[in-house]
């Protein structure tokens, strides 16, 4: 099943055995929890911004979820290190379109880099939400200075 | 093959979904216990009533309104001789279990209810049969009390007993648990509450496809279940109701049918069941519950619990070996449902991949959150079955179970 294999692919299941980053970041000056209710999914990110030149130093996660949440918030903050908060806001933009964007259409999709992996997701709608939580998480850290929850659910 | 594996051959031709493919692979659907396929002879029934007869009941003196009105009340005598409940304007047509217990909540108990007052309930209820009851309580300052389970997932029936005092105006009870398949003790229950004078609504969506019900032996006041559940159609379910507390009870909503005569100054209730049906109701879904019921029937518990059980011990016992893998949910007594978790592989990892070879299955919290914080996981992943299901069904199941660990190891 190709679609599989695309949805989980080596670097997919490699993040989620050995997730980057992973921990808490007890000197973070952004902080946000996620949860995912169906699923129980739940997500801590800490994000470290140096007030000076607006640049992300760290970025840490914490939490427990399917192999799809963990490793997409593994990568995410792989690639977030040294980003400033525009680019960061820029890359969710990126990786929002591609989980949601028309499986069909692989125009748009060329230069993605390291997001190429979230193709897969894609031809598993159920699965968008599974992913993309640690992104939600990060941008409300982002926008929020104090810690602020996420849901993926409207409650 | 086998004479059993030939009836139920038989059965599955009955249930044309069964024979789609999924990924290009057979179906192999088990999440019956979140909703059962439906049989041929249901889904005919109810284009047979917009092809043929589709009007509104109890209303028009044409032929269409009549034959309408025949046969959605010819729906209301099947289930009340299914469930032997003594007379028909006990069954109230609702829109599902959890309609009915809502409708109870309001109707019956929240009047009746004072600051102090409690309502029991166990630690094993579908969010359904909880959520009301939290709303009632918070409206009247009554307090809600959650019977715990044991670690094979059983109700612990002597913290029942403790906690049946004099404050207590109501107990509510799943009988099958959805996500533990455990089945409770409910005539024992009844007992103990009649005994103190206290009502019980028993919660059926879960039991009423798997276990021959008598409502007059279980001895319980309300009984609510949904029939989606039961090989019928979505949006209908049925309240059971003993007579002196339905006449007792205000209605729920109020509109058209459920009245007798209507002024701007006073407005004269309709008799049972009808007070409790305002409105239009589903037509097409009672009409075509009471074809599922009278397939049910047909069937036969006597099969229909014996093959379950076979197919319940088959899964428990292939499932045990797989190396890694935990059943949460071990009562003595269990319904065909079995719940597990994967160590290092996340029930929604799981999902997906047998959904790829056709394995339909439930993942996550089945609307049973409590349950998932007593055992310690965040989900698990349930195969529940029903009398068309095969034991090569199961095998499938487990060798795409064993493809999963083995991708995640
Ligand atoms: C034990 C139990 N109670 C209540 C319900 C709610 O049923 P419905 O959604 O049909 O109202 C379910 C369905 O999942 C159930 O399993």
């Amino acid at each position: 099943m190709e679609e599989l294999k695309e949805l989980y692919q080596q670097v997919i299941l490699d993040h989620n055995k050995n997730p980057r980053n992973f921990g808490e970041l007890p000197t973070c000056n952004r902080h946000a929890e996620g949860h995912n209710p169906l699923c129980g999914d739940q997500i801590e990110v800490f994000i470290l911004v140096d007030e000076d030149t607006g640049k992300i130093e760290d970025v840490r996660f914490k939490g427990a979820g399917c192999a799809i949440s963990k490793a997409s918030a593994s990568i995410m903050t792989t690639l977030l290190k040294g980003k400033t908060i525009e680019e960061a806001k820029e890359l969710f933009e990126q990786f929002h379109k591609v989980v949601t964007s028309d499986p069909s259409s692989n125009a748009d999709i060329i230069n993605l880099g390291k997001l190429a992996v979230f193709c897969g997701v894609r031809e598993f709608p159920a699965r968008v939400k599974c992913a993309s939580l640690a992104w939600h998480t990060m941008l409300n850290a982002l926008d929020n200075h104090t810690t602020t929850k996420v849901s993926t659910e409207q409650v | 093959m086998s004479e059993l594996e030939e009836k139920i051959l038989e059965i599955r031709q009955d249930f044309p979904v069964l024979n789609r493919l999924v990924y290009g692979k057979p179906l192999v659907y088990l999440d019956n216990a979140a909703t059962t396929q439906k049989p041929k002879c249901v889904i005919s029934a109810i284009s047979d009533y917009y092809l043929n007869y589709n009007s509104n009941i109890h209303r028009g003196v044409h032929r269409l309104s009549q034959e309408a009105t025949d046969e959605y009340e010819k729906s209301r005598k099947i289930i009340k001789e299914f469930i032997n409940a003594n007379k028909t304007n006990e069954i109230i047509f609702t829109r599902g279990t959890t309609e009915g217990i809502n409708l109870v909540a309001h109707s019956y108990v929240r009047p009746r209810l004072k600051e102090g007052n409690e309502i029991v309930i166990t630690h094993m209820e579908h969010h359904s049969n909880i959520v009301p009851w939290q709303i009632v309580c918070e409206e009247t300052g009554a307090k809600l009390r959650v019977v715990p389970i044991n670690d094979a997932g059983e109700l612990i029936f002597e913290e029942f007993e403790k906690m049946f005092t004099d404050k207590v105006k109501f107990v509510s009870v799943v009988y099958v648990s959805n996500s533990l398949g455990t089945i409770n003790p409910i005539e024992e229950i009844t007992k103990k509450a009649h005994s103190q004078g206290i009502p019980v609504l028993v919660d059926a969506a879960q039991s009423i496809q798997h276990i021959k019900t008598d409502i007059r032996k279980l001895g319980c006041d309300f009984m609510v279940f949904s029939g989606h559940k039961i090989y019928g159609p979505t949006g209908i379910g049925i309240l059971y109701g003993k007579e002196n507390y339905l006449e007792k009870m205000n209605p729920y909503q109020g509109g058209g049918d459920m009245i007798k005569s209507v002024s701007f100054e006073r407005t004269i209730y309709n008799d049972l069941p009808y007070k409790f049906e305002a409105g239009t109701p589903n037509i097409e879904g009672a009409i075509g519950l009471g074809k599922a019921i009278e397939y049910v029937s047909q069937i036969g518990f006597d099969f229909i619990t014996e093959h379950e059980s076979e197919l319940l011990k088959y899964a428990q016992e292939k499932l045990s070996e797989i190396d890694g893998l935990k059943i949460i949910g071990n009562a003595a007594r269990k319904a065909s449902v079995v719940s597990f978790v994967l160590e290092n592989v996340h029930p929604h990892d799981v999902g997906t991949m047998l959904d790829v070879d056709g394995v339909a299955v439930r993942t996550g919290h089945h609307c049973t959150e409590p349950i998932m914080r007593r055992f310690g996981v965040p989900a698990t992943t349930r195969a529940s079955f029903a009398f068309y299901n095969t034991k090569q069904e199961i095998d499938i199941l487990v060798q795409s179970i064993q493809k999963v660990i083995k991708m995640f190891s």
